[in-house]
């Protein structure tokens, strides 16, 4: 039992580092840029995928939540409080090891908020709003759970595109790098850096991809499962639904929160594009194309279709591309294209030899 | 001041009526079929657009009359080919279908229209004639959009009440196994919401075109908007709803003097949220009523 369920776990690392030798040897290592953001955009899919496929919540607005991490970041890690130096409350902060000073590209001195703190402030409001949100929103069921994690997407949209202090429709850019060892290593810093930057996103989903896998064959996924297929019946049998759902939708908050810091800073910034509507509808496709409740299914998915629709393959229909998707999984395999059927077969192919 | 107070109140009947509009859509379909089709906001939309589009050819009222026609035509070839063969769909797979035609036809507008803001001619008069009712200045064109939703809301009831297809769909609304049984066909019926509601959508789309100006992304907004006032309502009761538009649309209205223009979208669907939260069985709905249906 415990090597089967961490014999996909390997798989993924030797992949991980396949592809990086891969585009080594054929001089593409330009793909890495594309992949590493596919990586972070999967890290909020498998997430959403637990929180779907196993507790069978419908989340519409888990943009949101990598928006509130990204913005939260951006915000912080490029407000100016040099010219404030003498308040007390920045003496504080300063004190405390929580700011950090740099110089701009023009020369000047900027004193802002410490990346790491910005990115442990950043998850601990997502799992707040998760909190706060998801208390209401969870005891609701099929159209109304969907219309109303829909609104409190499209509210954080409208927050952040109608807000002068987010940038509106620009966004906030020039967000600094995120320093991860001493010698200016980290998350962005341009193409020098690329491929630290692709196995670091990619040990992100890895560590991910742990913790759900344990998760999941746990005494947590076992009440997941019962939550999805009888609701009442789990109920009656004394698992507390209510607590587990919240902490599922708190959990995959967080992790699109994560995703949304780093890829932020790997970006060098953020725009309102990231909360639509759109985006979060994206994350739904993927967790449909995958299988509801695979989250293997739904990591493999999510890394090419990203990665095709991040090198720009799907052209102008980039959102059609999605759209279409969506519909024609849920008209003939509801349960994604990576199905059981599929995986049964690979397990027996994997017996046999 | 009380004059203002009037603009306001005017402006919100305007967009109230459209909301209502897109609110009877949702509880037709809801209705017949217990499912809430997430791509009700397109038809307004689509409607609008084609109407624009038939206008250059066409008089006015044939240019929206055809555009009503097309936009049912849609609504029931999108009936047949993606919802009507499926047996017992589960919820969420109804939702994420919806929401997936929703996105197509949003693509093919824009790969049809571009991005473009459009809007039909004004019916009567122009941008700047206006009736005036005690210093408080009215476009003709808000009382067109009113006349015209009220006949919509009338017909509509009139025709569940007194035709005999409209008894059918109600029949088919309140147990559809029963109906079957006495030989309705449900599933035609079926078909047979989806054509009404883009038909009303559309027709709305038209009459509201020339204040509210079209474009090929307006439909999320107005589903959204017009789920709020299906569920303010009590989701299956349309005539609720239409009251339930004109809160919604002078509540919105007024909102402009207390908050920026920017954040009116958040006025309904905190609405919205609120009322989820608190009495998901709609302002006029019955409690115990609504813990019998399925959603």
């Amino acid at each position: 039992m415990k090597t089967s369920r961490f014999a996909p776990i390997l798989s993924l690392l030797v992949a991980v580092a396949a592809i990086q030798l891969l585009t080594l040897a054929t001089g593409r290592e330009f793909y890495l840029t594309q992949l590493t953001m596919a990586a972070y955009y999967s890290l909020v899919a498998v997430g959403l995928c637990l929180l779907m496929g196993f507790a069978g919540q419908i989340s519409m607005g888990h943009a949101g939540f990598f928006a509130i991490g990204g913005y939260t970041s951006a915000v912080l890690t490029t407000l100016n409080l040099a010219s404030h130096k003498d308040a007390v409350l920045v003496e504080w902060l300063a004190k405390l090891g929580i700011l950090t000073a740099r110089q701009d590209l023009y020369g000047s001195q900027i004193l802002s908020v410490h990346p790491w703190a910005a990115c442990v402030l950043a998850v601990l409001l997502a799992l707040a709003v998760a909190w706060a949100i998801g208390i209401p929103v969870l005891k609701l069921k099929g159209h109304y759970l969907a219309m109303a994690t829909l609104g409190f997407g499209t509210i954080i949209y409208s927050i952040v595109l109608g807000t002068e202090h987010f940038g509106a429709a620009d966004g906030i850019s020039s967000v600094p790098p995120f320093p991860l060892l001493p010698g200016g290593v980290g998350v962005g810093g341009g193409s020098s850096q690329r491929v630290i930057n692709y196995y670091f996103a990619w040990l992100l989903v890895v560590a991910a991809m742990v913790l759900l896998v344990n998760l999941i064959n746990s005494r947590v996924g076992r009440a997941l499962r019962s939550i999805h297929g009888a609701e009442d019946a789990a109920n009656a049998m004394g698992v507390d639904t209510s607590q587990y759902k919240l902490f599922t939708f708190m959990l995959s908050a967080a992790l699109a929160a994560i995703a949304g810091v780093f890829l932020t800073h790997f970006n060098g910034g953020i725009g309102p594009s990231e909360a639509s509507i759109m985006k979060s509808i994206r994350y739904v496709s993927i967790v449909a194309v995958g299988g509801m409740g695979s989250i293997w299914g739904t990591l493999i998915m999510s890394t090419v279709l990203n990665f095709f629709s991040l090198r720009g393959y799907f052209g102008t229909y980039d959102d059609a591309v999605f759209g279409g998707i969506l519909i024609v999984i849920m008209l003939f395999a509801p349960d994604g294209i990576i199905g059981s059927d599929l995986r049964r077969m690979l397990r027996k192919l994997v017996k046999q030899t | 001041m009380i004059e203002l107070f009037f603009q306001y109140l005017v402006a919100g009947l305007t967009y109230g009526t459209i909301y209502a509009i897109v609110g009877i859509g949702f509880n037709i379909i809801y209705n017949t079929t217990g499912i809430i089709n997430f791509a009700q906001g397109e038809f307004v939309m689509l409607g609008g657009m084609t109407a624009v589009s038939l206008q250059a050819f066409l008089p006015l009222p044939l240019a929206i009359f055809g555009a009503v026609l097309v936009t049912m035509i849609i609504g029931g070839l999108i009936e047949m080919t993606f919802i009507r063969w499926l047996v017992k769909p589960s919820v969420l797979r109804m939702i994420i279908i919806t929401i997936g035609i929703s996105i197509l036809i949003r693509e093919a507008a824009l790969a049809i229209w571009g991005e473009g803001v459009r809007s039909l001619p004004y019916f009567t008069g122009n941008e700047i004639s206006a009736l005036s009712f005690g210093g408080v200045r009215v476009s003709p064109q808000v009382l067109w959009s009113l006349g015209f939703c009220s006949i919509v809301v009338l017909s509509l009831n009139l025709f569940f009440k007194y035709t005999m297809l409209g008894r059918e769909m109600r029949a088919c609304a309140a147990n559809r196994e029963a109906a079957a049984l006495c030989g309705i066909p449900t599933k035609n019926m079926v078909t047979l919401s989806f054509v009404l509601s883009a038909g009303i959508g559309a027709l709305a789309g038209c009459v509201v075109s020339p204040i509210t100006y079209t474009q090929y992304n307006i439909g999320t907004g107005l589903a959204i908007k017009g789920f709020t006032v299906a569920i303010l309502g009590g989701l299956g009761n349309s005539m609720a709803a239409v009251a339930a538009g004109f809160i919604l649309g002078v509540l919105e209205s007024f909102s402009i003097w207390v908050l920026p223009t920017a954040y009116k979208d958040t006025i309904s669907i905190s609405i919205l949220l609120a009322m989820l939260f608190i009495r998901p069985s709609g302002l006029f709905g019955n409690r115990e009523a609504m813990r019998l249906k399925d959603f």
